[in-house]
């Protein structure tokens, strides 16, 4: 199997020129068996020529880990990027494929119609709530189905740590060409649907299933302003606490009453400055376990984004290295080729023959460091993805205040009403015979706290369940985190132990062949 | 401080020629430095001491040489910021050396600076038309003032080299101005080399030369004849061709190796980095994960000492090498355009001479009086044949010099080849090793968290 993408790959990082083939053709006349050609040396596994391996690093997981190269296609690979974590056998698989470009109906007939790109979304699994073992479908999507779907999750699942979706546009997308840009985009939507699909509850979820799985336009409510998604949440909550069997009309109906539009208004206002740290702690969390936590959460966020860059760096210089090695190698074959051709004296041959031998050790290396930049990337993408996970640990703290704050919002609602029920109550039996107009107030508000104390208990169920979640999520977390990792370190480590072996052994067959040029040597 | 060094000489650099024949050898040590401001410079100790067959070395070179008497000069370097006087140390060899009769004593100490050595390399040019005077090192305006550790040392070392490629060079070795450079007194140097500098270096017959050069190539001009005199020799063509095109392809290949050493220093310092962010992400976490990571932070920083030591090898033993082979085919250049003057020269004279005849037939045809002063005047004019003898010289030697020198190269590289593919698997085997010795660690982590 030729991964032609994976080469591609290789060819951005190592720019490919016609030297390179001079380069090529010049090692491969001297070495005949030499299969480090680029082309077709990357499927095959640990049969390489150059070096046999070290013992540790004959098990296949290992094995695999080095020499699949990051396949950035989608396909299949030897390791499944969604383990079931649970040690359960079920699964599923998203690939994100085929992006095509297509055009708004609606405005088709306008010259210079808006035009999107779709992908194709092809799921397989043995769930059985698609169909059983073996099922496999595709459907359509663009990336505004991707953002209905995102919204609807982050409604509808408040608390948990549900990943972090795709930017809508950035910067880069402006100035990427096209192509690339939605080559980029089509690797992001992949790894989103996959994180989705690998979280417990999530990937388990009614949304994320329609999403993958129901044809045509997707069924799910798009919503764009902020004040109608918290009314939509607030009407689903009583959907969601009691098992999707209460009628909208049976509880608080908010969107009436201009005291609880007034409401929403000003916790929106709240939710809108609440951030990691909490300039001004309006709510007060009482959870002493969940504020050491969060804190000790944040340390690790810190922590790690400093992790994140310097690993960034350190590939970026890992892969100088490797270039320069290459254009060193390269230099060396020139000048081969060239004391080859003008030679006149015996000494210029010999030269040349060392010359060539360094070259060939110089490019040899160089193509190893390119690989292990691969696996390296690879595995330290991890921590990539641990910082998405962070915001989203962000976003379901976030859940968790303001659903606290609208408990205190509706507690003070409450004692306010109470106590203008009671001032009322007072003033209406000093006079004789009742005050008509105001036991009409009296029992107007009464109504009202009816209603308040009904939206409490919601409000407190709703906040109970964004706890629950979140304690839950922050367990799944730190038990993931700890074997995330620790695979993670190890990876990176069999890695770089494993190209710095070959590597070794390049340079030492090098220091063979010039052995002759030892002062130690008698 | 001296160091102690084995008769064998093998505290010199590898690239120091050798042989096993009664030989001088000259050390280049303790460089000093010396002066204020724009005036500093480093002084180095030069000693030379005259071995005779005491202890038999092995030889490689002597095939590639062939020389029987060998000045060896070794150059060694120890840093103190102290100044220091001339010593002078006397120990007895016995038996007497035909080859090196002015020489001094078994052991002669000399302090000398950069321009003494630009001074004996300037004199070797000018008396040994046609040889390839050994390269120096670069003047380097700019770092003088820095005089890094690094740079120092890199100085010391070519310098080391210098010297004894002249001593071991058949002619070169029997030079008086290589004896004057190595056994003379500061003052006497000091003279012999203000003497040359400025414009007094050339002397008068150098500037008539000049003056004439200038105008030949005028008249050059005026009688049509636009391009200077050349040799037409193919094979000679051919070699003048090599010689640019191989400064191109090694200033190439050094200009990558010096990149080489930047690449290491500069993944050694993202190592450390990366080292010590880890360890704090350790620090945060402190459970077994934690302590996987504060052993991997430990590991990298261990490693990247390991490459900016590799790196300071690479720079000595590869990079230096390489830049020696460019300043050496820079230093043929040089004598191919002496050759090219001399061939000129050669021409010139030749013309004169056969003006001088013509004329001197043409008197003789008129009976005139001064038939007998122009013949005597042709008949004394030697400089011609001097000329001739002189570019027949240059071309006989730099045959020779070609094959030597490609001998000599093959050699160099060679062994900075070896040097470069042993420090590349020390350092790839280190790293490997680290690495490898972390996993059990891990491991040991890893099924903490299990329990």
């Amino acid at each position: 199997m030729m991964s032609h993408d994976s080469s591609d790959e290789h060819h951005q990082i190592l720019h490919a020129s016609q030297d390179d083939e001079v380069m090529e053709s010049l090692i491969l006349d001297d070495d005949g068996n030499d299969s480090v050609h680029r082309q077709h040396h990357r499927p095959t596994p640990p049969q390489s020529p150059n070096s046999p391996f070290n013992s540790f690093l004959d098990p296949p997981s290992y094995a695999d880990a080095i020499f699949t190269s990051f396949d950035s296609n989608g396909h299949d690979q030897a390791i499944d990027e969604t383990p079931a974590r649970s040690g359960s056998d079920d699964y599923l698989h998203i690939v994100v494929t085929d992006p095509q470009k297509e055009q708004d109906i609606a405005t088709s007939l306008v010259p210079g119609a808006a035009t999107f790109y779709t992908y194709l979304i092809t799921t397989r699994t043995n769930l059985p709530e698609f169909g059983g073992a073996g099922t496999e479908f595709a459907v359509r999507r663009r990336f505004r189905d991707v953002v209905t779907l995102a919204d609807r999750l982050s409604e509808a699942y408040r608390g948990l740590f549900i990943p972090v979706r795709p930017d809508k546009s950035t910067v880069e997308s402006q100035v990427m060409q096209k192509q690339e840009f939605v080559e980029q985009r089509r690797v992001a939507l992949e790894k989103y649907l996959r994180r989705l699909a690998a979280h417990p509850v999530i990937g388990r979820s009614e949304e994320l299933r329609v999403f993958l799985e129901a044809k045509g336009r997707l069924p799910l409510a798009r919503t764009t302003d902020v004040a109608s998604r918290m009314l939509d949440g607030a009407v689903r909550l009583p959907r969601q606490l009691l098992g999707g069997e209460a009628e909208v009309g049976e509880v608080v109906q908010p969107a009436k009453g201009g005291r609880d539009l007034l409401r929403i208004f000003k916790e929106l206002k709240q939710s809108v400055t609440n951030d990691w740290g909490g300039s001004k702690p309006l709510v007060v969390e009482e959870d002493k376990e969940f504020m050491e936590r969060k804190d000790k959460l944040v340390d690790f966020e810190h922590n790690l984004s400093n992790v994140s860059q310097q690993a960034e760096s350190l590939v970026k210089f890992q892969q100088d290295m490797g270039e320069t090695v290459g254009e060193l190698g390269l230099a060396f074959v020139k000048l081969t080729k060239f004391e080859t051709e003008e030679a006149i004296f015996e000494s210029q041959r010999v030269r040349a023959a060392d010359m060539r031998n360094v070259a060939t050790a110089a490019v040899k290396a160089s193509r190893l460091y390119r690989e292990l930049n691969t696996q390296t990337i690879k595995h330290l993408d991890k921590l990539h993805e641990y910082l998405g996970t962070m915001l989203a640990v962000n976003n379901a703290f976030s859940d968790r205040s303001s659903a606290l704050l609208t408990v205190q919002t509706l507690s003070s609602e409450l004692a306010s009403l109470h106590s203008r029920v009671e001032k009322l109550e007072v003033a209406s039996s000093k006079i004789f015979g009742g005050d008509k107009s105001r036991m009409r107030k009296i029992e107007e508000l009464k109504e009202a706290i009816r209603v308040t104390e009904n939206a409490k208990i919601c409000a407190d169920r709703e906040y109970e369940r964004i706890k629950e979640n979140n304690r839950s999520e922050l367990e799944r977390i730190d038990q993931e985190r700890n074997s995330d990792f620790q695979s993670m370190l190890r990876g990176f480590v069999v890695n770089q132990a494993g190209y710095a072996e070959k590597m070794g052994a390049v340079w030492q067959k090098l220091a063979e062949e010039t052995a002759a040029y030892s002062s130690d040597s008698s | 401080m001296e160091q102690q060094r084995t008769l064998s000489g093998s505290s010199q650099s590898p690239r120091s020629p050798s042989s096993s024949q009664p030989f001088l050898s000259v050390s280049v040590t303790d460089p000093v430095k010396l002066g204020n401001g724009v005036q500093a410079y480093i002084s180095y100790r030069v000693i030379t001491k005259l071995y005779c067959d005491l202890f038999p070395r092995v030889v490689h070179r002597e095939k590639a040489f062939g020389h029987v008497s060998q000045l060896e000069v070794s150059i060694g370097v120890s840093i103190i910021e102290v100044r220091i006087m001339a010593v002078f140390i006397s120990r007895m060899h016995s038996k007497s050396w035909t080859n090196f009769p002015e020489y001094q004593g078994p052991e002669k100490i000399v302090i000398r600076r950069y321009s003494d050595f630009v001074w004996l390399r300037d004199r070797l040019f000018e008396k040994y038309k046609g040889i390839f005077i050994p390269p120096l090192p670069e003047k380097s305006a700019v770092e003088k003032f820095r005089f890094s550790a690094e740079f120092i040392e890199m100085r010391r070392q070519a310098l080391d080299v210098f010297v004894n490629r002249i001593a071991s060079h058949c002619e070169l070795q029997q030079s008086e101005d290589l004896r004057l450079f190595l056994q003379a007194e500061e003052e006497t140097m000091e003279r012999l080399r203000s003497h040359e500098t400025g414009i007094f270096k050339k002397k008068p017959a150098d500037l008539m030369q000049i003056f004439k050069d200038v105008q030949s190539k005028v008249s050059d001009v005026v009688l049509g004849k636009e391009k200077p005199v050349e040799e037409t020799d193919p094979e000679y063509e051919k070699m003048k061709h090599y010689i640019f095109e191989l400064e191109n392809h090694l200033s190439e290949a050094q200009k990558h190796a010096y990149r080489l050493v930047k690449r290491h220093r500069e993944l050694g310092q993202s190592l450390s980095d990366f080292g010590k962010a880890v360890k704090l992400l350790g620090a945060s976490e402190g459970n077994a994960l934690g302590k996987a990571f504060s052993e991997l932070g430990m590991k990298s920083e261990i490693l990247s000492a390991k490459l900016q030591k590799e790196a300071h090898q690479l720079l000595m033993n590869f990079e230096e090498p390489l830049k020696d082979y460019v300043r050496a085919v820079q230093s043929i250049k040089a004598t191919i355009a002496e050759r090219a003057s001399a061939f000129r020269r050669q021409c010139e004279l030749a013309e004169t001479m056969k003006l001088k005849e013509i004329n001197l037939d043409k008197l003789m045809l008129i009976r005139s009086d001064k038939v007998a002063e122009a013949e005597h005047e042709y008949k004394e004019a030697t400089e011609s044949e001097q000329a001739t003898k002189t570019f027949e010289t240059i071309v006989k030697l730099m045959n020779q010099e070609m094959e030597r020198f490609q001998e000599q190269k093959t050699l160099d590289m060679g062994i900075a080849f070896h040097e470069f593919a042993k420090g590349q698997a020390r350092l790839a085997n280190g790293i490997a090793d680290a690495w490898r010795s972390l996993l059990p660690k891990l491991e040991a982590c890893s099924s903490l968290v299990e329990n």
